[in-house]
């Protein structure tokens, strides 16, 4: 506790720093045991130091699902709130309190059924909250009914013949909704999770992480081949900016594209060299390439994860409070009694 | 037509009165709004006592001449201090068949009736679905009927000018006002000034519009039609001060930017469009200087979430709908009753059920807000009784909410939110001090620990060194506020919120009586019934009748004094333009066998029904007619 650190946005401030340990509650966690969101949780915690805020100035906000209990957990302020509103909160805080990071703690039932409006909201308008979507692909907490993100003709308790309903695309929905940032990541892959939510916390804007969470009880497996370490190398695709697509146990194959359609080819055959593969370019203005990238999917294509998009826009806490600036710079600050004895008037008596 | 006013010979005669009502009515692309608002003003600045009512359909433009497109405002004018916009008007400005046939029966008979002749052709009076030309056919006898070829006059004075008919024939309004302000003696002067700043870009709709007024009045003053007879209604003896027009919801959001000040917390606004309270967003949006934060949010849920949470960062969170919007605000009203922050919720009512009729008046959200929540989720609720009052009860509903961490509802309508009145200007040194402090004490922090008197718990908010801590929707463990399924404590903590409510109403002012403080009558109200029942009683006080009146501004809790003053008549009548809201809840609390006038036709009552109501309820038999 004898280091410094200096905090964003705070002047000069001089912290103590800060351990994971800092960032556990005093409450008992409460998953089911082997639950992935053990991991997502203790990850979070170990990367909360690394961004220099304060703690009391770290908001923790959820919606209602197994991902909605993850605030009691986080010794920062937090804020469990109802089912699919978690970003309206969380917008209302960061408008009128910006010098607070605000994480927005959901699930995929939360995030895309329920409060499917709310993100599309959130992501447009850069809202600078950093959204970590939990995706097991069911309903947990409500004990395993069909997720907006069940595969098509899943079995669940609520659809035993199968679901009829085609699954959304989640970093599909975040891209085209204008999110500035949008990564996915797999739960128990510790350093690649890390990596996500430090980024995710670094960047000023609409946040979108998908964590690909195992739901060992309702949707045991789920993310099986891709998240087990036996095998993992050869279906995912770990995006690095500014590299060419390249994955396999024995980094041989790669992603090309031929018009807008990507494909898999393996290095070394029919010609084909690095200089042949797709770069990533995770700071493209346009969002074509991470769309295309947010389509791939197992068995055609390797699962990718990381970064999809990270680009500069101003948030909505900063243009909503350069309009205050404005208006003060060009009126002065109002001025109440003007105000209320303005317009057409006249006395009486 | 456009000779030069001032230099018209005197008008024969100018007769004196009381008080004058005047409708406008005519197509909603008529200008009717605008005219009448014009009147408005001009009779406010002359020192007038003024009540309006604006009606118009939810359609921006139905088709035009058709029945369900007239739009009307009618405004009352006094010497004297008058509570409603008047039951009948005198004077009916009928544009269009359609607005005459809407319109004319509210017109006592020899009421003066003046139509714009030219509107009444064969095509228009189809779409009126008058079988004949009601001009020729002797249906309007009963009525004192000046027939004006308004828009060929209108347009003849306009010559010269670069615009086309129809833009020209939009300005036929502002004919039509100037007659009016000749007949009622009014200067031009202050609508002549608002045509020069509201189009000061457009010099040539400038002098269109100044040309129209000037020719109508000009017009009232040459022709014999009127005979030179004007009329005058002279200014009223209202307390010294200096007035201002304002609307409800003028006055809703200016309320809202003084509590913000005198709260010393910045107003954060989420909202989403909605009849009739869209113009406060509108109307808030403008004062970013005062460091409002507007949000136009995307839906009426996201606009409650994002009051509340900023309410949690420490703002004064606000938001405003009218009954559907709050329907769906229901579940994070709930959410904010649970974490015991401080909120602001405005229902501008509205007609209801669904969607019902969305530009029109009704108190129908009563029991809506007073109970449409799951589970034991009890709330203030404040209303104030006419458009200058909805400035004190904005400050009112945040002290409420400041002082004793809930959130409150506050209950407009569309009578109050459009219709106008006089507002004498408050001094802000004379406005109530509501601040109050965060919680910053770390030794003694508990989340939901409370204070002894109000039981509010400490608004501890994010960005305080070692307060960090968790709440929720989950139920609250008391003091520590840990999520808790204990049943003890689920029991305990339901009746804590509950007089936490209940306690409310030691730290609000007793309820008013209006007239003897016992005895045969009390006609009790809430909201904007208040000018007509107000008006009913003084008419039956000095008739000699034992009646009084009482208006509620504190619907939850009621005032100490409620069931005293509800003990003290013999009989009760409670006029609600619903199904009976408010008479269940005083039935329900003081066993007192309340009567219901219950009309809900989307209009305010006129003053006569209440009397009549109250006048059976004296006298059933009808002995002392």
């Amino acid at each position: 506790m004898t280091d410094i650190a200096v905090a964003p946005g705070n002047g000069a401030a001089p912290l103590p720093v800060l351990t994971r340990k800092d960032f556990v509650s005093d409450q008992e966690v409460r998953w089911c045991p082997g639950c992935g969101d053990y991991s997502i949780l203790a990850n979070t915690q170990k990367v909360m130091p690394d961004f220099g805020y304060p703690r009391e100035n770290i908001v923790f906000i959820s919606g209602i699902g197994c991902s909605g209990r993850l605030p009691y957990y986080m010794n920062t302020y937090g804020f469990h709130t109802i089912h699919g509103r978690a970003p309206t909160l969380a917008t209302g805080l960061k408008a009128s309190r910006p010098e607070l990071m605000v994480w927005v703690i959901t699930g995929d039932g939360d995030a895309l059924s329920i409060g499917g409006n709310h993100v599309l909201h959130s992501m447009r308008r850069n809202t600078d909250i950093k959204l970590v979507m939990f995706n097991n692909r069911i309903y947990g907490l409500t004990k395993g009914q069909a997720s907006p993100t069940s595969e098509l003709g899943k079995k669940t308790k609520s659809s035993p013949v199968g679901t009829i309903d085609q699954p959304l695309v989640p970093l599909s929905v975040a891209i085209t909704a204008e999110a500035t940032f949008v990564a996915r990541t797999i739960d128990t892959y510790t350093e690649h999770i890390q990596d996500t939510l430090t980024a995710a916390g670094f960047h000023r804007g609409s946040t979108f992480v998908e964590v690909l969470q195992n739901c060992n009880i309702f949707n045991d497996g789920a993310w099986a081949p891709f998240r087990e370490k036996d095998g993992r190398d050869d279906n995912v695709l770990l995006l690095k900016h500014g590299e060419p697509m390249i994955f396999g146990k024995d980094r041989d194959k790669g992603i090309r594209l031929r018009g807008f359609t990507p494909e898999v080819v393996q290095l070394g055959v029919d010609g084909v060299t690095e200089a042949d593969l797709l770069v990533h370019d995770e700071t493209a203005e346009d969002p074509t390439l991470a769309y295309i990238l947010s389509r791939m999917w197992a068995p055609r294509f390797p699962v990718p994860l990381g970064v999809f998009r990270r680009v500069e826009r101003p948030t909505h806490d900063q243009m909503l409070q350069g309009q205050i600036d404005d208006a003060i710079a060009a009126k002065g600050p109002g001025d109440l009694r003007g105000l209320l004895f303005g317009g057409e008037t006249w006395q009486a008596g | 037509m456009t000779t030069d006013v001032s230099t018209n010979p005197a008008p024969d005669s100018v007769r004196d009165l009381d008080r004058v009502t005047i409708r406008f009515c005519g197509d909603s692309g008529d200008g009717m709004q605008l005219t009448g608002s014009q009147f408005t003003r001009t009779a406010a600045v002359f020192g007038n006592d003024i009540a309006t009512l604006p009606d118009f359909p939810a359609e921006i433009r139905a088709p035009a001449g058709s029945l369900p497109g007239v739009s009307g405002f009618q405004i009352s004018f006094s010497s004297n201090d008058i509570h409603t916009p008047g039951d009948a008007p005198d004077v009916l400005v009928a544009m269009n068949p359609a607005a005459l046939k809407t319109n004319v029966n509210d017109l006592p008979p020899g009421g003066a009736l003046i139509v714009n002749k030219d509107a009444f052709t064969a095509a228009n009076l189809a779409k009126a679905s008058y079988a004949s030309d009601p001009l020729t056919d002797g249906s309007l006898s009963g009525w004192n009927v000046f027939e004006i070829p308004i828009s060929t006059l209108n347009e003849r004075s306009l010559d010269g000018l670069e615009m086309t008919s129809k833009q020209k024939d939009l300005t036929k309004n502002f004919f039509a006002l100037g007659i009016m302000f000749w007949l009622y003696e009014r200067s031009m002067e202050p609508t002549l000034r608002w045509v020069d700043s509201k189009f000061a870009g457009k010099p040539v709709f400038a002098e269109a519009n100044k040309r129209a007024l000037k020719a109508g009045y000009a017009f009232g003053e040459t022709t014999e039609i009127f005979h030179h007879q004007q009329y005058r209604v002279k200014p009223a003896q209202l307390p010294a001060g200096t007035y201002r027009n304002i609307t409800g919801n003028e006055a809703t959001a200016l309320g809202f930017v003084a509590a913000s000040r005198l709260a010393k917390r910045d107003l954060f606004y989420g909202s989403y469009p909605i009849t009739p309270a869209s113009d406060i967003l509108h109307q808030l949006s403008t004062y970013k200087s005062f460091g409002v934060r507007t949000f136009q949010a995307e839906d009426e849920i996201a606009a409650i979430g994002s009051a509340v949470g900023a309410a949690y960062g420490g703002a004064m969170g606000l938001t405003a709908s009218s009954g559907p919007g709050i329907a769906l605000k229901s579940e994070a009203l709930g959410l904010a009753v649970m974490v015991e922050l401080p909120l602001v919720v405005v229902d501008v009512q509205r007609a209801g059920p669904s969607t019902g009729m969305p530009t029109k008046n009704e108190q129908s959200d009563l029991l809506q807000v007073m109970f449409g929540r799951n589970g034991e989720a009890p709330v203030p609720i404040v209303a104030p009784a006419t458009p200058t009052e909805c400035f004190d009860y904005a400050i009112e509903a945040w002290r409420i909410a400041l002082r004793h961490m809930t959130p409150v509802v506050y209950l407009s309508d569309a009578f109050l939110a459009t219709g106008s009145e006089p507002w004498r200007i408050p001094e802000p040194a004379d406005l109530p001090n509501i601040a109050v402090e965060n919680w910053t004490a770390k030794e003694t922090f508990h989340p939901y620990d409370r204070d002894p008197v109000t039981l509010a718990r400490p608004w501890a908010v994010p960005g305080t060194p070692g307060l960090e801590h968790r709440i929720g929707g989950l139920e609250k463990a008391d003091i520590t506020g840990n999520v808790s399924y204990d049943p003890e404590n689920h029991h305990r903590m339901t009746q804590l919120r509950a007089q936490k409510v209940a306690a409310v109403a030691d730290d609000i002012p007793d309820l008013q009586v209006f007239g003897p403080s016992r005895g045969d009558l009390l006609v009790l109200g809430w909201g904007s019934t208040y000018g007509a029942i107000r008006s009913a009683v003084e008419r039956l006080q000095q008739q000699g009748h034992s009646v009084a009146h009482a208006h509620l501004r504190h619907l939850n809790p009621f005032p100490r004094n409620t069931g005293d003053v509800l003990a003290a008549y013999r009989k009760v009548l409670i006029p609600e333009v619903n199904l009976g809201q408010l008479r269940l809840l005083i039935r329900g609390r003081y066993l007192v066998d309340a009567v219901g006038l219950n009309r809900v036709r989307g209009k305010p009552y006129r003053i006569s029904e209440i009397e009549d109501a109250a006048r059976l309820m004296l006298d059933p038999e009808g002995t002392a007619r």
